[in-house]
């Protein structure tokens, strides 16, 4: 799950990561009052959206006057920032954090993920902050710098040191560092973080250390024990045909095609998606319904599919396991009839009971396409969305 | 022979008396497997289904000479049941079980580092010998007897190499689902070096997933030391980057793990490499001759 950066610099200076004072806001009418309890002679203003690159698109700005930062916040409160991470149609910018002026020395980089090879956490650091750190890792690797932890001991401090040192900090900003990453790491595991990062970490004229930026995501899988990060969830910032399948343990991600795809399993829809782009076709979605669909849920597979108005063929692919092909051919002719779907259906099922549920699609009236395989169903949708005009 | 389990494996089920664990110990026995009994911790003493019920995976395998276990627990108490089989020296852990928090698998790894148990999974399908034994989900009826091996990171689209391999009159040795999780306890090399060594396999079928660098370790592997005949597919040719298609470890992170660069490894590792998924059962075909 992705938050703001002002709700994950909330996360890390409750553990005691070292963070600019700010506050966010939603009315730009607030921003000279925040700018002058701030008090600093420059303050920064910030867009929330949940994609980097703001600073390039014009979502991060500074203000020298209380008045100038209420101008700023209300050109980007209501804008649509459109980024590198966003894609062509941007993101509506609902808040913006107002931030103190600091004075930087230097930018530095840090993160912290875990090492799936390692099997363990590893804290990545180097002097090149500020940049895209993919971008330092392709150009030059050896500004790169890694310490794994090992999670029975957590951050020793001189792990946090020699990367201190690394980094060409002092002795006093390099102590700070050693309390920084106990901090970071606490957050982390604590919180069941998936990724901190901090582009920039900053070191200050006053040889503080402080996380200019800030972004956390969190595992999925522990969402369950952390109630407090639940409620961080902006559904503004999700596709909200991805939000509707959620509610029904759907795995739905919306793409830009017009071939609506229905896959249990994972492995087989991305492969799914796979094959129809071979054949030709564009998918309009990854729609994994899981191992243990029932009626109801192709049922709302369907709705959401056909929410999408860009859909001009659904196309059916299921290897019927534990999900038995009687079962599955059910639940799609209940769905067709009480939903009207208006576009061609090709369907491609095998495994447990498939010649029961072949025959029930048969005998059903409906007008289904059958496949035998992977590759005539995906020729024969794509052939129907390329000549459908959608009911 | 075959690898991983055989008609001798005495399975164990933790979390048995779920909904899940019995179903399953249901279908693993029908398929042959010799299901000595269960694991759920308070309900010691008691049977389930005629299987004898245990405190603790330890109780079980000095009662029942258990060596190999399946995992059915909820996510959250998965990772403590896969420690708990380690800790017992259980040889084999199949672990089932999907949605397991990160962090707590860290644990895990952590604990079971030195020690001799072999971990599959978590979230996979787990493993089926054809004609056997099983441990896990995998529909025994499509499988026939053969000697094509199958490593995956798919529950279904391993169902679906098998049932393009049996469309070409090809049986299975051994099929392997290891998991689409960041962290899993048998890797694609892990699968491959015991199909090395399985004189009853003679080819593999490996599938791999978007996301991390584990094919691409494979391959280097596969150059250096596999002997036999390899088709390779991998799933997420046309996901888009950043986003987790299903499987937490599926998701294109900074243009690593990208399908392209796994397949063209693997290519240069000497696996025949399909394009399409429709493809796995005709190209093995094609390679056996």
């Amino acid at each position: 799950m992705k938050i703001h950066e002002y709700q994950a610099k909330s996360v890390l200076a409750r553990f005691g990561v070292p963070v600019p004072r700010g506050e966010v806001i939603s009315n730009a009418s607030e921003a000279s009052a925040v700018a002058e309890r701030l008090g600093t002679s420059v303050v920064v203003v910030k867009a929330q959206i949940h994609a980097g690159g703001r600073g390039k698109g014009g979502g991060v700005k500074l203000a020298k006057s209380p008045d100038e930062a209420e101008r700023m916040a209300r050109q980007m409160i209501g804008m649509t920032l459109v980024t590198h991470q966003t894609g062509p149609e941007g993101r509506k910018v609902g808040r913006v954090l107002i931030e103190e002026g600091l004075q930087i020395e230097r930018e530095l980089y840090l993160s912290l993920l875990l090492d799936r090879a390692a099997a363990r956490p590893v804290i990545i650091a180097s002097a090149a902050g500020g940049m895209d750190i993919e971008e330092v890792a392709a150009k030059e690797p050896e500004k790169i710098l890694r310490e794994h932890i090992d999670p029975a001991t957590g951050v020793i401090p001189f792990q946090a040191r020699k990367l201190a040192f690394a980094l060409g900090l002092e002795a006093g900003p390099a102590g700070k560092m050693v309390k920084l990453l106990e901090a970071l790491y606490k957050a982390y595991i604590e919180t069941d973080a998936s990724l901190i990062e901090i582009n920039p970490l900053i070191l200050t004229k006053a040889g503080d250390l402080m996380a200019l930026d800030a972004k956390v995501t969190f595992d999925d899988n522990a969402l369950y024990r952390h109630q407090d990060i639940r409620e961080f969830r902006d559904l503004s910032e999700e596709d909200p045909l991805e939000v509707e399948a959620s509610k029904f343990s759907l795995n739905y991600i919306r793409l830009d095609g017009n071939i609506g795809c229905m896959v249990n399993g994972a492995g087989l829809a991305m492969a799914t998606m796979d094959i129809i782009k071979l054949a030709g076709g564009e998918p309009a979605n990854f729609l994994d319904v899981g191992g243990g669909a029932n009626a109801e849920q192709i049922k709302n597979a369907f709705r959401i599919l056909m929410m999408d108005k860009n859909v001009k063929a659904v196309f059916i692919n299921i290897f019927g396991g534990i999900l038995r092909c009687d079962v599955l051919a059910a639940g799609v002719i209940a769905a067709v009839k009480e939903l009207g779907v208006p576009v061609p259906i090709v369907i491609r099922m095998e495994g447990t009971n498939v010649e029961e549920g072949k025959r029930m699609l048969k005998e059903s009236g409906l007008n289904f396409t059958t496949a035998d395989s992977m590759d005539d169903g995906a020729n024969a949708v794509v052939a129907h969305a390329a000549a459908g005009v959608r009911a | 022979m075959a690898v991983l389990l055989d008609k001798n494996t005495r399975l164990i089920v933790q979390g048995l008396t779920g909904r899940e664990g019995t179903f399953h110990a249901k279908q693993a026995a029908a398929y042959g497997t010799k299901v000595v009994g269960g694991v759920t911790p308070g309900k010691g003493g008691t049977t389930h289904e005629g299987w004898p019920v245990f405190n603790s995976v330890h109780d079980a395998m000095k009662e029942t000479g258990a060596n190999a276990t399946v995992i059915f627990v909820p996510p959250p108490f998965a990772a403590d049941a896969v420690m708990e089989a380690t800790d017992a020296g259980i040889p084999l852990a199949v672990c089932i079980t999907e949605g397991i928090p990160v962090n707590d698998m860290t644990r895990a790894f952590t604990f079971m580092k030195g020690k001799k148990t072999r971990l599959v999974g978590p979230n996979c399908p787990g493993v089926i010998t054809a004609g056997q034994a099983k441990a896990g989900i995998i529909p025994g009826h499509i499988l026939r007897e053969g000697r094509v091996g199958i490593v995956s990171k798919s529950g279904t689209l391993t169902y679906e190499a098998i049932h393009q391999l049996s469309k070409v009159g090809l049986g299975q040795t051994t099929c392997i689902g290891i998991g689409g999780d960041p962290l899993i306890g048998t890797t694609h090399i892990d699968a491959l070096d015991l199909f090395n060594r399985d004189a009853e396999t003679d080819a593999v079928i490996m599938i791999g997933e978007i996301g991390g660098t584990a094919e691409q370790e494979a391959a280097a592997w596969i150059k250096q030391n596999f002997r036999k005949p390899v088709v390779g597919f991998i799933a997420g040719q046309t996901a888009p980057p950043g986003r987790r298609m299903g499987h937490a470890g599926a998701i294109i992170a900074g243009g690593q793990g990208t399908a392209a660069e796994k397949m063209d490894a693997l290519s240069k590792a000497g696996v025949h490499v399909v394009k399409s998924p429709a493809d796995m059962g005709k190209k093995m075909r094609e390679v056996l001759g």
